[in-house]
């Protein structure tokens, strides 16, 4: 109990300069994401795409640096516990777009 | 200054909440004199009320649940005696305004107040000691747990006496509930009791998630755990994965209320059908938060009564799993009449009657452990039994009404409500009392009386069919859900036939209020004690330590060999205990007014924003922050138990088992 950063297991939970890392790593792709979009460099549509993917890239950054999940074995419980949030958040999602969509049809609620 | 709050809240013009004021104050009054005059309050503050021990939680969860109780079962006979008068000329004793507070509280009480505590009280007994661990994950958390939601009880029943309580039914529906059409404090008591005690149950979810995931003893790998313990496993996972959407849902209700926004309004752009989806993207996982678990208890006491082991263990944690990921998927089988076409309606419809295949699974695995066992006709398998054959009729008439077809007929009539009480009662509820039951003497020391529990089963068995089997006929006969007075002749027989049923099952209540009685009166005959701690020769890891268990659980962690692990250690004569030791000095969470505190604030700052009263909300508000950071700021929160006191205790139960072996 002596160093609380720390779980009980004794597993990471990251270091100074990993948090900064990430933290420069987000702003840099945060930047980029409002400079694409801000100079017009860019078709619309590929603006869209550039866009989509660094947003996937800033997922990336954070799951790795702040929420400290990575491919190492003692990592397994958070990444199952990650693709099981993906995925009920998925059903609930798709799901609910399904379900919206097809009653404002029938409802003529839209 | 008080915002909202005025004197004419109080009702002083409905004689029944004055009589109900008048008999809470006394009894309350009562209690606390008793408890001043005998000079406990020290002893329940530093023993109780800031424990962090699990199994001191686990009981006062269950006293809370069995409070929840006595008021939802008060709401439920008054709506039945309602029903049995209000026919034709006669108005019946209830008036619109106030039954309609009613049958909302019954539901809100009886799910998050009755269920869920009951339901996270045999969590925090039996998980713990079932995977050999010494407490929970987060033991301060629990405790936290516990007072969110004792807290939001004391919140519903606040509005009893003053002001008045939502009139919008259990879940609340919008635009009914929307300022427009329920401008009063009704609606925010929910909200406000809701959240406060989902954040109780959300922090339940993760803490007992992370127990079972982290803290099983050596040895015991997935497929060696207790199938309570996979039941608990599976309902953390559902309750984390569900709470949430009940708390946005419920929370843009509140921004609706409390700032005119537009999610669910009328006009403006809101979309009522929305607050369905998302109110039942939680609702139906929730039903099975709380089944999950009853099935876990039958699969503990079927075993343990028939003297043999758990029937096609795999089948069963996989039918658990099945179960918990279909849950999710089902939800619309609640508003199949809102509008959507077909292809919603007949994929939701198939998804609800596919979940009957896993648990059908159950049944036919709790059946073929009885076959050919050697069953003890206790308590807990009356309930057992009882449970298989009432919750085989509601899960029938459930895959009716997953037919969106039949469900355009039965929506909303009290077809529907004869099933869901058939599943809730017959399922949940005799599965919580079965365990309770079960593993009464492993938390107090002694057994409860057994004639009078299979009195009480009885009682509810008979009653409960004398009490729903009339509300299916009457829901087929097309009567709704919430009325308040009919004029058909052709449905008061039937409703007299209920109200008689929930008389019986007042016995069934009475019957289980003597069983605790007589227990605690006869506590120390000598065939009521529990000196060795396995008293029913069962199977899993909590029976071999004594009976109540010692704080720290386990002197030493046990090694788990096999499934059924205190089984396999009897049969190879393994002493699990390894009594004499050597011991070592043991670590423990030291208690903390925190959790109460918190909930103290939480209570301020919900009553305060229901009446609009702000500096009083800040005041609340303030209390919770700097509680939480004055708690985050302590690391004086653990200490050890010397290795002399361990070996002290442990002697002593070594030296009761050896004096009960010379007997």
């Amino acid at each position: 109990m002596s160093d609380l950063h720390t779980t009980s297991s004794g597993e990471s939970h990251g270091s100074v300069s990993s948090y900064i890392i990430g933290f420069v790593l987000a702003v840099i792709l945060t930047v980029l994401a409002f400079a694409v979009v801000a100079t017009h460099s860019l078709s619309p549509s590929g603006t869209v795409l550039a866009i989509s993917a660094l947003a996937l890239v800033q997922v990336l950054v954070h799951l790795h640096y702040f929420l400290h999940m990575g491919g190492g074995s003692e990592q397994r419980w958070n990444n199952i516990c990650f693709v099981f949030t993906v995925g009920f958040v998925a059903i609930f999602i798709i799901g609910t777009l399904f379900i919206m969509n097809n009653t404002a049809l029938h409802m003529m609620s839209r | 200054m008080l915002g909202r709050l005025s004197l004419s809240a109080i009702p002083l013009d409905v004689p029944i909440l004055v009589g109900t004021f008048l008999g809470v104050a006394i009894v309350g009054l009562a209690v606390l004199g008793l408890i001043t005059y005998y000079g406990k309050w020290g002893y329940l503050w530093k023993e109780w009320f800031t424990s962090v021990d699990h199994k001191r939680l686990a009981v006062m969860y269950i006293i809370l649940a069995l409070v929840a109780l006595f008021r939802g079962f008060a709401d439920a006979i008054m709506m039945r005696t309602q029903l049995a008068l209000a026919y034709a000329g006669n108005p019946g004793y209830l008036p619109p305004h106030h039954y309609d507070q009613i049958f909302s509280a019954h539901g809100t009480i009886m799910i998050f107040f009755l269920a869920m505590a009951f339901m996270t009280g045999l969590f925090n007994f039996v998980v713990p000691l079932q995977i050999g661990a010494r407490d929970v994950a987060f033991p301060f958390l629990n405790n936290l747990s516990f007072w969110m939601t004792a807290i939001a009880f004391i919140l519903v029943n606040v509005s009893l006496f003053i002001g008045e309580f939502s009139q919008c039914g259990w879940l609340a529906y919008p635009p009914l509930s929307e300022t427009q059409f329920s401008p009063g404090v009704g609606v925010d008591y929910y909200i406000w009791a809701i959240q406060l005690s989902g954040v109780g149950t959300l922090l339940t979810g993760v803490n007992f998630f992370v127990t079972i995931v982290k803290m099983r003893a050596p040895g015991m790998t997935w497929m060696k755990m207790p199938v309570f313990t996979w039941t608990a496993f599976c309902a953390s996972i559902l309750i984390m994965v569900s709470f949430p959407v009940l708390t946005v849902a419920v929370a843009l209700l509140g921004l609706d209320r409390y700032f005119g926004m537009h999610f669910f309004t009328n006009d403006g752009g809101g979309n009522q059908m929305m607050y369905l989806n998302l109110i039942w993207a939680w609702g139906h996982p929730e039903v099975y938060i709380l089944v999950i678990p009853a099935f876990g208890v039958f699969s503990e006491v079927v075993p343990a009564f028939s003297q043999k082991p758990l029937f096609g263990y795999g089948t069963m944690v996989y039918a658990t799993c099945a179960i918990m990921i279909l849950s999710f998927l089902v939800w619309v089988h609640h508003f199949f009449t809102m509008g959507a076409g077909p292809d919603v309606n007949a994929f939701f419809g198939i998804a609800t009657m596919v979940i009957s295949i896993p648990t059908g699974v159950k049944l036919f695995n709790w059946m073929f452990t009885m076959y050919k066992g050697r069953i003890q006709f206790h308590a807990c398998m009356y309930w057992a039994v009882g449970f298989m054959v009432t919750f085989t009729i509601g899960g029938m008439t459930g895959v009716m009404m997953a037919i969106p077809g039949a469900d355009f007929v039965l929506h909303n009539s009290l077809f529907l409500i004869a099933h869901f009480h058939n599943v809730i009662i017959g399922g949940v509820y005799f599965g919580y009392i079965c365990g309770m039951n079960f593993w009464f003497p492993k938390v107090m020391g002694f057994k409860l009386n057994e004639s009078w529990g299979i009195r009480a089963f009885w009682f509810w068995f008979v009653g409960f069919y004398f009490a729903f089997v009339p509300l299916y006929v009457v829901g087929f006969q097309g009567m709704t859900r919430r009325l308040n007075h009919y004029d058909n002749p052709a449905w008061h027989p039937w409703l007299l036939v209920a109200e008689v049923g929930a008389v019986l099952i007042l016995f069934g209540i009475v019957c289980q209020l003597t069983q605790l009685y007589v227990s605690i009166r006869d506590r120390n005959l000598p065939q009521n004690r529990d000196v060795t701690g396995d008293p029913w020769n069962a199977r899993s890891l909590e029976w071999s330590t004594s009976s109540p268990p010692p704080v720290y659980n386990f002197a030493l962690v046990p090694h788990v060999h096999e499934l059924d692990a205190f089984m396999h250690d009897k049969e190879n004569g393994i002493d699990t205990r390894r009594a004499g030791g050597p011991y070592e000095a043991i670590h423990m969470p030291k208690n903390t007014a925190a959790g109460f505190l918190v909930g103290a604030f939480s209570l301020v700052l919900g009553f305060a924003a229901v009446w609009y009263i702000w500096w009083l909300a800040a005041i609340g508000l303030i209390g919770v922050i700097g509680t939480v950071i004055a708690r985050s700021a302590n690391k004086d929160i653990d200490f050890y138990i010397p290795a002399e006191e361990v070996a002290r205790i442990e002697n002593e139960h070594s030296r009761k088992l050896m004096a009960q072996a010379a007997e």
